[in-house]
């Protein structure tokens, strides 16, 4: 084991983490608002690398536009979600919602397979990143993907943007507003469910963006989103779910430590999240970043 | 809620309802294999026992696990494993169906410290915990191959290899799995569970621990879903990865709500209809997930008391 190894994986550990991240800060930023779990958003996550590689298929759009355009459509599916569907349950327990969100994905899944299957003829597929991304960069220690050098670099960017947004700007004000005190928030004249709307579209759009981030590394496929959701839920426990920075933190953190534990010992690759969440519920039950319960 | 009425007439139109359902239902699955193929038959039986086990965590305390699949296909492959190496029938699935209660003290012991959505996220990840698991330890899952082609030899002179008997032999153990259930909900202990589900501080205050009660509950609904994952590997002669899928422990929800959560027999009605629909479904081309998801989108949308609890709720309005 070289010290030159262990800085590979923690570059490959933080490409896993940035895919954890930019989804936890998404689901962070839903559950703030809204005090629900979104299960779908690993399928919307999934759909955004489907619309990336659909709109190439059909209209000649390349990896940049996609990158600007899939998110958008992501957040407005997001939002019919949220108002066709999601606003019918809010004076129910939460349960129901992770229930609805979890039966929209199994229908998103299966609905993107039957569309590639029908139309492309293909069960998943690969997804070229742009020239400009493509080869290696020397990092001095390794040569290292060019474009996951990039995924790296974007994802800390939008992790760090957005959280400005909420917590440095007067948007943010109104959201943590709304979050705070929704009632107190409607008697000055905002409108809460509007913005709640407006939120849930975002933080889809960010699974959305992920997708299409991570559709030339692993290939377009109707499942990608599944586990991943599952493995970021265990991470959004581990960070707690409440603070936007905890999430950011959380995630790439996870990520580096997962990978540096699986080049240790291989084994234990794919488990080693969920002994470190069972670390975690030992010792400090609301996460790392999370208020103890009664305090929030 | 229904409108307050004598206690005492209540509780016994309560009693009768129960009753006629106990009756109506014990004679459905008596004839079951009659009317639909017995290995069908023994899918409801299998998943109905599982659904009510997950209920009695779900509806009566209200703990909405995520991640029952993991005792369900515990069980399975300890089930499946021991028959491949020569145990008897009973020896293996008494051996499945206590692995998965033991599984349950450690992951019960570190979830139920969280409530609500915390406590679903927090089963989920340990039921995938346990499916990345059963696909590295191939020595003893199989992996991608599963389990398959092991014996069910004859026991006490009952002839495994047919169907029919392997239906009435796990009725039985319906039978008991499903008594359990029934007398942990109607006893002190589940009055005290549905205490502690309703208001958590009220029933500490008045000196029970929340968490004892709901760990406890947890271990048993994991034992019971356990003899069902055994029950499951009896009446097909294989184990897959399926079993330990987080899709499992999605259906088991479904099947559930789509019953009737909290009514005791809705969990079987559910699995009865999930099971056939699938049946159906897989014959046509139309990819499960389709279906399956639709069904849980709209129970939980528009029909969240379920078949049996609507049924139940007309009859008192009546």
């Amino acid at each position: 084991m070289t010290i030159q190894f262990l800085l590979i994986q923690v570059f490959n550990g933080l490409v896993n983490g940035a895919f954890y991240a930019l989804l936890s800060l998404g689901l962070a930023v839903i559950f703030g608002m809204l005090r629900i779990v979104n299960f779908a958003h690993g399928a919307l996550y999934m759909l955004g690398a489907f619309t990336a590689f659909a709109l190439g298929q059909l209209l000649h759009l390349g990896f940049w536009p996609s990158l600007i355009i899939a998110p958008v459509i992501v957040g407005v599916v997001g939002m019919l979600i949220e108002r066709g569907l999601l606003k019918r349950l809010y004076g129910l327990d939460a349960s129901y919602n992770l229930l609805l969100t979890f039966g929209l994905t199994l229908l998103t899944q299966d609905l993107v397979k039957q569309v590639m299957l029908s139309k492309f003829a293909v069960s998943s597929a690969p997804y070229t990143p742009p020239d400009s991304l493509s080869g290696v960069v020397n990092l001095g220690f390794t040569m290292f993907p060019k474009y996951r050098l990039f995924v790296i670099g974007l994802a800390l960017v939008i992790c760090l943007i957005t959280w400005f947004v909420i917590e440095k700007t007067r948007v943010g004000a109104i959201i943590r507003a709304s979050t705070e005190n929704p009632g107190v928030t409607r008697a000055f004249g905002i409108d809460v469910s509007k913005w709640v709307t407006g939120v849930f579209g975002v933080g889809v759009g960010l699974a959305g963006l992920a997708g299409v981030m991570a559709a030339p590394i692993y290939s377009v496929d109707p499942y990608m989103g599944a586990e991943l959701i599952i493995t970021t839920f265990a991470v959004v426990v581990i960070g707690g779910l409440g603070s936007i920075m905890g999430s950011i933190i959380t995630g790439f953190a996870v990520g580096v430590l997962a990978a540096i534990g699986a080049a240790l010992y291989p084994p234990i690759a794919n488990t080693l999240v969920f002994i470190l969440m069972a670390i975690v519920l030992l010792v400090r039950p609301s996460g790392l970043f999370g208020l103890p319960e009664g305090t929030r | 809620m229904t409108a307050p009425t004598d206690a005492l007439s209540q509780s016994r139109a309560a009693r009768h309802n129960r009753a006629a359902w106990l009756v109506g239902l014990g004679l459905l699955l008596l004839i079951l294999p009659r009317l639909i193929y017995p290995v069908l038959a023994l899918d409801v039986l299998a998943w109905g026992l599982f659904a009510v086990a997950f209920d009695l965590l779900f509806g009566f305390a209200g703990l909405l696990s995520f991640g029952h699949a993991a005792f369900w296909g515990t069980s399975a492959y300890v089930t499946g494993y021991l028959l491949g190496h020569g145990q008897s029938v009973p020896v293996a699935m008494l051996a499945g169906t206590l692995s998965a209660g033991l599984l349950a003290v450690p992951i019960a012991f570190l979830s139920v410290r969280s409530a609500g959505i915390y406590f679903s996220m927090i089963t989920l990840a340990f039921g995938q915990m346990l499916s990345f698991l059963a696909l590295q330890w191939t020595d003893f899952t199989g992996g991608e191959n599963g389990l398959q082609g092991f014996a069910r030899p004859n026991f006490m002179g009952l002839d495994f290899s047919n169907a029919t008997v392997r239906y009435y032999f796990c009725l039985a153990l319906f039978g008991v799995g499903f008594y359990i259930a029934y007398r942990a909900i109607r006893s002190p202990f589940g009055e005290t569970l549905k205490a502690v589900r309703d208001n958590e501080q009220r029933a500490q205050s008045i000196g029970y621990n929340p968490n004892r009660f709901k760990f406890t509950a947890f271990v048993i609904s994991a034992t019971l879903a356990g003899l069902a994952g055994s029950m499951n590997v009896f009446g097909h002669g294989v184990v897959s990865l399926d079993a330990v899928n987080w899709k499992t422990s999605g259906e088991v929800v479904m099947m559930t709500l789509l019953g009737g959560t909290t009514t005791l027999f809705g969990p079987v009605v559910g699995a009865g209809i999930v099971s056939l629909l699938q049946d159906r479904v897989t014959s046509s081309n139309l990819p499960t997930g389709i279906v399956t998801g639709l069904v849980f989108v709209l129970v939980v949308l528009f029909f969240r008391r379920g078949v049996v609890g609507t049924l139940q709720h007309w009859m008192r309005r009546k």
